[in-house]
This record gives structure tokens, C-alpha cells and sequence, in this order.
């Protein structure tokens, strides 16, 4: 029955060697699972260590201190904090329009056929363009189209600024909300829709009434997911935001995020507390973007458990 | 006057079904716009630079027929050894967490994923600045690749193991009942059964990395010249086109434009093959 070479002893001997390895194998499998929670404690520890001389330097008021003067030892993170907010939501209000659209499209009105699926794919091929390259395109395309709508409007006509920054974040969130948008609207059972049809609701009531209303959390749990991939992109957001430390004054002026900062200043922080107090907001950062991503994983499992 | 309402519920339903075909194909005007405009400024510079482009230095300011071979050798080597760290150990815990569904250091394991993958790019660049280079002295290209690595993990292993998740138990159970001890059940039959997502799952998390440039600010840092050496800092694609794009010099925009045709080439091939792997390596159940 065994392989030819299969006299007693050897076969003794090799199932011993297999055993001896299966335990390696599953000690090794554990070893390797359980480094992704010391490679996440690693992370938060070395943030939190690193942000103490910024901690104790500027204690609580770091968060609203209004100014940013490294000159002068003086570290607010107010701007850019009001920044990373404006910029997020801001682009987060342009886009979940369209990408509730392609959701719904895709989801409801034309599930099948190679027109949808090649909308599908080139959906998800925005999330694969490298953000420099928005950063770079934004640049050269977008920042003179805002800068020419700002002489329109009769502002600076200055082009970068939040509201640039906002339109390619806008186009860069769209397939996160999107694509989980489409997977949840076809997962509404097709007996709730046919009895909304049976009652002589039209296409829009179904979906206005039915499916909206049943994939709520879902939807909810995709703008999450957008909202916490919109906080944290730092290169195309640095190309285009203008980079001051100023407060800005409205939409169109220059400004800087979280990350921005990080990105421009990190290696020109000479002295210990700057650094630390770039690494306070990468802190802030992190923290926020991991309750918003639990927020939202949470919302989304609770929606495929029901 | 019933008749009429009617009609306009209908004209209503009608008018946003056209609304939001409307509202989905524009999202695709940016992409192409994109697209376009890259695929045009970075022909421009391969035809004033020649395929020399590829294999030549950039050169200063002013001088013609500057390259980005530097960034193109450091990209790959970056990649590759972020690749052969971020692989096998991604698989690997990809298996662990498919195979310990209940247990409950699973759950943290994959919690921990979870939040890996929601932390934002720059912040991986902090925590490898801290770990990587300043106990070592300076910045280097492993530091990048490092970063990069960590980038790579979550994608990698929730790949794995959503594929390993949806085989079915009897194939496994059909591996044990043969007496197939514990390692070969998972390496001769689980493994290769999965192989299409698996594989899909590393090609994906090689192309979001290939374009990934803020983890690098503060570890690979970025070299004028050509660098092997893995403790030295290294230039690489996304980092020259960002040096690049925000210097005020037309040649080096040129340049950018061209690496960027390069690396967008690059980015969208790997994510097309993805698919095209998903759907013809398909193992149905």
C-alpha cells in the first residue's frame, strides 16, 4: 500500500518526522498570527512614546492652541486639524452622490451585462491610480480650474487650496463607497422588492423605499470607510493644499491637513519637541482613523449577520 | 387626474433612473481625464528624451535627455524586498486566521489586521522612521521596505484567507481521513486549491505599494544617483515624481510626467492581470 521504500522502520520513522513538524507548523502558524498584534501594540506604543515630549511640552491645548510657529516653539494643531476636517468632509459631500450612483447602477438597475461590469472595473481602477499621480495631475490640470473659478468668484486666485485638495479626494473616495454600496444593495432579498412592486411601486419607490432604507447602515458603514481613506491621504493632498499653517478662512484658501504637515515638515524638524508634536498629530491620526475603520467594520458585519 | 399622477410617478422613476446612470459614468471622467492627459504629457517626454529615458540618470537642470533609471532599479529592488518579507509571512497568517475561525487570539489577530489596514500610509512612515532608522543611522532602502511591507501585510492576508475561508470542509477532511498530517492537508491541498485569490491578493498588494510614496518620505528618503545598497537610501518611482512635480522646473516636470506614465502602465497592468488571474483560476465548489 505504501510507497515502495516502505519497510516498517522508515515508515516509523517518517510519520515521527511528521508529527514533529505538524507541531512546528501550527506553533509557527500561531507565532506568525499573533505578531500582527504585537506589530499593532508596537505601533501604538511607539507613537504614544514618541509624542510624550510634546505631551508634557503643550499638555491638552495642543489639540485647539490656534498656532503652528516650530521659530517659536509653539505648537497648535488647530489648523490643521480644522483643515483634515474640512478637506475630508468636504469631499466626502461631493462624492457619495456619485458613488451612490454607481452603488445603485450597479447594485439594482443593470446587475448584469459587460457595459456594467466595465464600469464596475474601472470603478475599482480609480482606487488603484497611485495618489502622487492625482497629486501631480491635480497640479497641472485642476489647480488652474479652481484658480480660474476663483477669479469668477472674486477670491484669491491663488488654486491650491482645501477646495482643490477636497475635489481629488472627492474623486479618489468613490470607489470605497461604491463598491460596498453595489455588494450590500444586491444582497437586499428580492421578496421585500417584489412586494413593494406588487403594490404598484414604481422602480425610484423601491429604491427610495426598500432598498435605501434596508442597506442604511451598510451605505453608512462605505462613507466610513471613506471618510477614514479621505483623513489620512497625505501625498496628493500635500501637491495641492497650499501647505500654511494658517487657519483658513473659507473653502478656497490655502491650508494644510494632518498628514500634509507630517509629510512637509518631518524631516526638517530639528529640535525634539517639533518632532514629537508632528508625531502627536500622526497619533491623533491613527486613533481617529482606527475608530472610524472599526465604526465602519462593525456596521458592515452587523449588516451581513442579520 | 389619477391617470396624470400616475404618469408623473412614472416620469419621476424614469427621471432618476437617468439621474443616477448620469451621476455613475461621470464618475469615470476623472479616470479617463487622467488617463489622457498622462498617457499624452508622458509620451511627449519619451519622444524629446528617447527610450533612453528609461536607462539614463536624471540630469541637472537644463541639460537634455535626463532618465529615471535610478528610480526604476530602486522602485523594483524596494518592491522586491518588501515582497519577499511581506509574502510568505502574509500567507502564512492568512492561513492561521482561516484556520482558527473561534479561537480567540484569532480574533485579536484579526482585529489587528483590520486596524492595519485603516492606518493611513504616512504614519507607517513615522513608526518605520523610529524602528528602522534612527537606531541604524540614516535612512535606507530597507526601511523602505519595510514600510512597505507592513502596507502589504493586511491585503495580503485578508486575501488568504477570505479564499481559504469559502473551500469547503470535506476537502480537508478527505486530506485528514488519507492520514495527511497537519502541514501537508494545508501546503498540498488547501493552499494550491486557493491559489487563484491568494495570488491575486499579492499581485494587488504589489500595485498599491508600487505607487505608494508617503511611507518612503522619512525611510528610502530618495538618491540622485544609482544605489544597490540596501542601507543607503534609495530613489524610487512615486518619490521621484514627487520631488520632481513639486520642483519648479519644466525638465524635471517633464520627467515627472514620464515616470508617471511609467508607474501608472505599471500600477493599472498588475491590477488588470489581477482580475484576469481571479477569473481564470477560479476554483468553483
Amino acid at each position: 500500500m505504501e510507497t515502495p521504500s516502505g519497510n516498517k522502520g522508515n515508515r516509523l520513522k517518517r510519520s515521527q518526522r511528521h508529527i514533529k513538524f505538524e507541531s512546528f507548523f501550527r506553533r509557527l502558524l500561531s507565532v506568525v498570527g499573533l505578531s500582527m498584534i504585537v506589530l499593532v501594540i508596537g505601533i501604538m506604543i511607539t507613537l504614544v512614546v514618541q509624542s510624550i515630549p510634546s505631551l508634557k511640552a503643550s499638555g491638552a491645548g495642543y489639540l485647539w492652541g490656534k498656532t503652528w510657529d516650530p521659530v517659536a516653539d509653539v505648537y497648535g494643531a488647530y489648523p490643521f486639524l480644522l483643515g483634515t476636517l474640512l478637506t475630508s468632509f468636504l469631499a466626502l459631500l461631493i462624492s457619495i452622490p456619485f458613488s451612490f450612483g454607481v452603488a445603485v447602477v450597479l447594485g439594482e438597475y443593470y446587475p448584469k451585462g459587460w457595459l456594467p461590469d466595465l464600469l464596475k472595473n474601472t470603478v475599482e481602477l480609480i482606487a488603484a491610480v497611485p495618489s502622487v499621480i492625482y497629486g501631480f495631475w491635480g497640479l497641472a490640470v485642476l489647480v488652474p480650474m479652481v484658480r480660474t473659478i476663483e477669479v469668477k468668484l472674486g477670491y484669491e486666485p491663488i488654486g491650491m487650496g482645501i477646495f482643490s485638495s477636497s475635489l481629488i479626494l472627492a474623486v479618489m473616495v468613490i470607489p470605497y463607497a461604491a463598491t460596498l454600496g453595489r455588494s450590500l444593495i444586491q444582497m437586499v432579498p428580492s421578496m421585500l422588492k417584489e412586494a413593494a412592486y406588487s403594490l404598484g411601486a414604481t422602480r425610484w419607490e423601491v429604491v427610495k423605499s426598500v432598498i435605501f432604507p434596508y442597506t442604511r447602515s451598510g451605505l453608512f458603514a462605505g462613507v466610513l470607510l471613506s471618510l477614514g481613506r479621505a483623513l489620512g491621504e497625505t501625498m496628493a493632498v500635500t501637491m495641492v493644499i497650499g501647505n500654511t499653517s494658517l487657519i483658513p478662512k473659507n473653502i478656497f484658501s490655502p491650508g494644510n491637513t494632518m498628514a500634509s504637515v507630517i509629510a512637509n515638515e518631518f524631516t526638517e524638524a530639528d529640535h525634539p519637541v517639533y518632532l514629537s508634536a508632528l508625531i502627536e498629530l500622526g497619533l491623533v491620526l491613527f486613533l481617529v482613523t482606527v475608530v472610524i475603520n472599526m465604526a465602519g467594520k462593525k456596521l458592515i458585519s452587523g449588516f451581513t449577520n442579520e | 387626474m389619477k391617470d396624470i399622477h400616475i404618469k408623473f410617478r412614472i416620469g419621476k422613476s424614469i427621471f432618476f433612473q437617468a439621474f443616477a446612470i448620469l451621476l455613475s459614468v461621470s464618475c469615470v471622467i476623472p479616470l479617463v481625464a487622467i488617463l489622457l492627459y498622462i498617457l499624452d504629457a508622458g509620451f511627449k517626454t519619451i519622444r524629446t528624451n528617447g527610450f533612453q529615458f528609461l536607462t539614463n540618470l536624471p540630469k541637472p537642470v537644463g541639460e537634455a535627455g535626463g532618465g529615471i533609471a535610478n528610480a526604476l532599479l530602486g522602485s523594483i529592488i524596494i518592491i522586491t524586498v518588501a515582497s519577499v518579507v511581506a509574502i510568505p509571512f502574509g500567507i502564512l497568517c492568512g492561513i492561521y486566521l482561516s484556520e482558527n475561525r473561534k479561537s480567540r487570539w484569532a480574533y485579536w489577530s484579526r482585529l489587528c489586521v483590520d486596524i492595519l489596514q485603516g492606518v493611513p500610509s504616512i504614519v507607517i512612515g513615522i513608526v518605520a522612521y523610529f524602528w528602522l532608522v534612527k537606531p541604524f543611522g540614516g535612512f535606507s532602502a530597507f526601511s523602505g521596505s519595510m514600510a512597505l511591507a507592513i502596507m502589504m501585510l493586511p491585503i495580503v492576508i485578508r486575501s488568504t484567507e477570505e479564499t481559504l475561508k469559502l473551500l469547503p470542509d470535506s476537502l480537508r477532511e478527505a486530506a485528514y481521513a488519507l492520514g495527511m498530517p497537519f502541514h501537508r492537508v494545508i501546503l498540498k491541498v488547501i493552499v494550491p486549491c486557493g491559489i487563484s485569490g491568494i495570488l491575486s491578493g499579492v499581485m494587488l498588494s504589489v500595485a498599491r505599494i508600487a505607487g505608494e510614496t508617503a511611507p518612503l518620505l522619512f525611510t528610502a528618503f530618495g538618491n540622485p544617483y544609482v544605489s544597490m545598497r540596501l542601507d543607503k537610501p534609495m530613489q524610487s518611482m512615486p518619490l521621484l515624481i514627487f520631488n520632481y512635480a513639486t520642483s519648479p522646473y519644466n525638465d524635471w516636470h517633464d520627467l515627472a510626467w514620464g515616470a508617471s506614465l511609467v508607474l501608472l502602465v505599471w500600477v493599472l497592468l498588475l491590477n488588470i492581470l489581477t482580475k484576469i488571474i481571479a477569473r481564470r483560476w477560479k476554483v468553483q465548489f
